[in-house]
């Protein structure tokens, strides 16, 4: 939906009009294809941006298109509206809306910011009373509003929230009571009012169309009863993933009523265990012989792992990132999983625990290792640059990582990308802000300039540790497919804001916290806003005026302050977003739009 | 773009908060906007401080390092979750059992998670006790010396160690107990 922006309302349809100022080929005879085979055709592309592509070539393609499009991605809910949407795309059953600046998953962004779904769904129950699917992404969600979904749309089949908040169980509850066709229920990190876990037994009995069921951030307990008989009658059942409060023992009755399951979600993974329950929780996972992605286990007690080996061997996707494993324990489990394309893990594993990874693992194209002491920068734990090291050298397959770290050097960094040049995603966390190649006492500029000269194909770049200007010069002459960019402490003046924007024709979401970009960094960008989806500046020396003029000659961008309590003209933190909806009506007090 | 250079005079004569922008040619110490050295004393912002409860404890300790609110940049959902795990004993400090070896005046006790198979743990069991423990078969028990490995198992049971796999002794057993073979014999026979 990256062109929907450019779509002005006020855009005449008139037939045959030479209008070639819109449209780069004025077509003066009427379509070569009947409108419904046009249509037909054009249903067949599923890509987003394909479809806009599509809808730019001529006005009898961009109707055949609005009317052949039934999945919408809005990528920031406030540059569209829904009227917009509505009037322009009549037959949708599938929305997916993002919200809130992703800063704001790390606390940068205040309380009832906006976001909310209320007004898209009130539009939606108008227009597309056939509505099926609906994810939304830190959006602000009420129970009222789940009611309201639930009781809108009879065909609703799929509802994924993640990282949303306020609402709470109680409407979890709507949604299995009314949902009678529901097929995924899919509820992810959110900051949910957990009342109760009763929620569950609300699914009526003689509900059977689940496929995708994931409670596993849920902390209140369900009635296991109410869970094992939905799961039996749920021949379908494709994706579970279950709290905290699930057992081990009540774990092996599930997966022995579910043995098709492709997507598992462990619960807690602690529990005294008779050996001979031990021994049927071993072959239950042996049963499971679609099992490609596990997840959860809570608590993950060593001595129960070995139950997992039978269903390792099948495994594309391992998260480990709430089991605090040792490295010695890690390793045997990951002896015992060859296939892995896809592994989250925590960095209690250490540098050894990635070296197996490397040895056991040569197919992985993804790796994420999270920090299980965030906070805890005296203690000398976790993983260096030699466990990354490790996995490039045996993984070569390797194209995704985040990866948070104590220290790094230039050099591994070089070696790291010279064994894995197809780099797509690239999000270096090293924890300390500011910190030099701890063995050179050099600024990391290199390391991120040997990442963007090798990875041709990098998309997403986060860049950590101490970074002069020079970063941001490769950045900008050298990641020519770069779209996403996060900073945080680094860089030395404008200049380094300036090469990026300067650069980068990919450039599509940029976000910076605590460097000292200011004024002319901002509007040097002027021109280039409108073709991202959006830039957010925190801690930076942006002023008042700066954010003026920008808004001033950018009249199709939004420009949102939250002002700094201490200091009138200085900008705490500006976000700024292209939109066709104009500034937004719901903006809270302390969000000011230029 | 003579409209851009008379914005950028202008910035450049306004007051400001902030540190004065370095020549990018001058290679100088890392300096950070104030946010950073500012938000370390506002204790009051509840967003800072995320270890509320060791508040207490912080004012003998050494003064904390800065903490920036949203850095280390982790979700605030999965932080939550994570320091919410509880490990029981056994897990953090290892799956220790007592030994008792008849005959010796006090007991020892050890990590069954060190070791990864029987071999392992019976010649850990031979350097503890300095004693012989013989060779295991599964009619006879041991045989070639005097002692015989037992364990009681979670259902109160006297065992035999080796009948099992290893992985269901070590999830079952309670305690060790190194007998002497004339008391073992009993407990290997059919």
């Amino acid at each position: 939906m990256n062109q929907l922006w450019k779509m002005d309302p006020n855009i005449k349809k008139t037939k045959n009009s030479a209008d070639s100022a819109n449209y780069p080929e004025a077509i003066q005879s009427p379509s070569q294809f009947p409108d419904e085979v046009l249509e037909k055709v054009l249903s067949m592309l599923h890509s987003h941006k394909d479809r806009s592509s599509v809808s730019l070539v001529c006005k009898d393609w961009y109707n055949a298109e609005r009317w052949s499009r039934t999945k919408i991605f809005i990528g920031n809910c406030y540059s569209v509206s829904p009227e917009i949407v509505a009037r322009r795309f009549p037959r949708i059953k599938s929305v997916t809306l993002k919200g809130k600046p992703r800063f704001s998953d790390f606390n940068l962004v205040p309380q009832n910011w906006g976001a909310n779904i209320h007004d898209w769904l009130v539009m939606f129950a108008k227009v597309y009373p056939l509505l099926e699917e609906l994810r939304l992404k830190r959006m602000t969600v009420s129970d009222e509003s789940l009611e309201f979904l639930a009781m809108s749309f009879p065909g609703f089949k799929a509802l994924s929230l993640l990282s949303c908040d306020g609402f709470s169980t109680d409407g979890l509850k709507s949604i299995a009571t009314h949902c009678k066709k529901l097929t995924e229920l899919d509820i992810q990190e959110n900051g949910i009012d957990d009342v109760s876990g009763s929620w569950l037994s609300a699914f009526p009995d003689n509900f059977t169309s689940l496929e995708i069921l994931n409670f596993a951030s849920l902390n209140s307990e369900v009635s296991f009863d109410a869970l094992e008989r939905l799961v039996s009658r749920c021949k379908s059942l494709k994706v579970l993933k279950v709290n905290k409060g699930i057992g081990l023992d009540q774990l092996q009755r599930l997966l022995v009523r579910a043995p098709q399951l492709m997507e598992l979600g462990t619960g807690s993974f602690q529990q005294e265990l008779m050996f001979r329950h031990c021994m049927e929780l071993e072959n239950a996972f042996r049963n499971c012989k679609n099992l490609q992605i596990l997840a959860g286990l809570w608590d993950a007690s060593y001595v129960y792992l070995h139950v997992l080996y039978p269903a390792c061997s099948s495994l594309t996707f391992l998260n480990l990132s709430y089991a605090t494993l040792r490295s010695d324990e890690f390793t045997k489990l990951i002896a015992h999983c060859p296939n892995l394309r896809c592994l989250w893990v925590l960095d209690t594993v250490e540098d050894k625990g990635l070296e197996a990874v490397g040895s056991c693992c040569p197919l992985l194209e993804e790796i994420r290792v999270f920090p299980a002491h965030p906070f805890d920068q005296d203690i000398n734990h976790g993983v260096t640059e030699s466990g990354f090291l490790a996995v490039s050298h045996g993984c070569r397959k390797l194209h995704y990582v985040l990866y948070f770290c104590q220290q790094m050097t230039n050099a591994a960094v070089a070696t790291i990308v010279q064994n894995c040049p197809d780099f797509t995603h690239f999000r270096l966390c090293i924890m300390n802000p500011g910190q030099p190649d701890y063995l050179t006492d050099e600024p990391m500029d290199e390391a991120f300039g040997a990442v963007v000269k090798t990875c041709t194909k990098l998309q997403r770049l986060a860049v950590s540790g101490l970074l002069t200007d020079l970063t941001f010069e490769y950045i900008g002459k050298y990641a020519k497919n770069l779209e996403t960019l996060s900073v945080a402490f680094a860089g030395r003046s404008d200049w380094g804001m300036q090469c990026v924007l300067g650069g980068c024709p990919k450039l599509r979401k940029l976000e910076i916290r605590d460097c000292p970009f200011g004024n002319a960094a901002l509007l040097s960008g002027l021109k280039k806003y409108e073709s991202m989806r959006s830039l957010w500046m925190s801690a930076c020396n942006v002023t008042m005026n700066g954010c003026r003029l920008l808004a001033k000659e950018m009249p199709r961008l939004n420009v949102e302050v939250m002002k700094d309590e201490e200091d009138d003209s200085h900008v705490d933190k500006v976000y700024v977003y292209r939109s066709v909806a104009g500034p937004r009506r719901d903006a809270p007090p302390f969000v000011l739009t230029l | 773009m003579g409209k851009a250079a008379n914005y950028e005079n202008e910035l450049a004569t306004e007051l400001r908060l902030g540190l004065l922008g370095t020549d990018h040619h001058e290679p100088e110490k890392q300096s950070f906007p104030l946010s950073l050295v500012i938000k370390s004393n506002k204790r009051s912002s509840s967003e800072m401080d995320y270890n509320s409860s060791d508040k207490c404890e912080q004012d003998s300790a050494p003064p904390p390092k800065a903490q920036v609110v949203g850095w280390p940049p982790v979700r605030s959902y999965w932080r939550n979750a994570l320091q919410q795990q509880k490990k029981t004993e056994s897990d953090v400090s290892g799956m220790y059992v007592k030994v008792s070896m008849d005959g010796a005046p006090y007991l020892r006790k050890i990590d069954l998670r060190v070791y990864n198979n029987y071999p392992e743990l019976l010649k850990a069991l031979e350097a503890m006790f300095k004693c012989t423990i013989g060779v295991y078969s599964e009619r006879e028990g041991y045989s070639g010396s005097d002692n015989a490995p037992t364990y009681e198992d979670k259902d109160g049971d006297w065992m035999l160690v080796g009948d099992v796999p290893w992985n269901m002794f070590v999830t079952s057993c309670r305690r060790l107990r190194i007998m002497k073979e004339s008391e073992a014999k009993g407990l290997g026979c059919l």
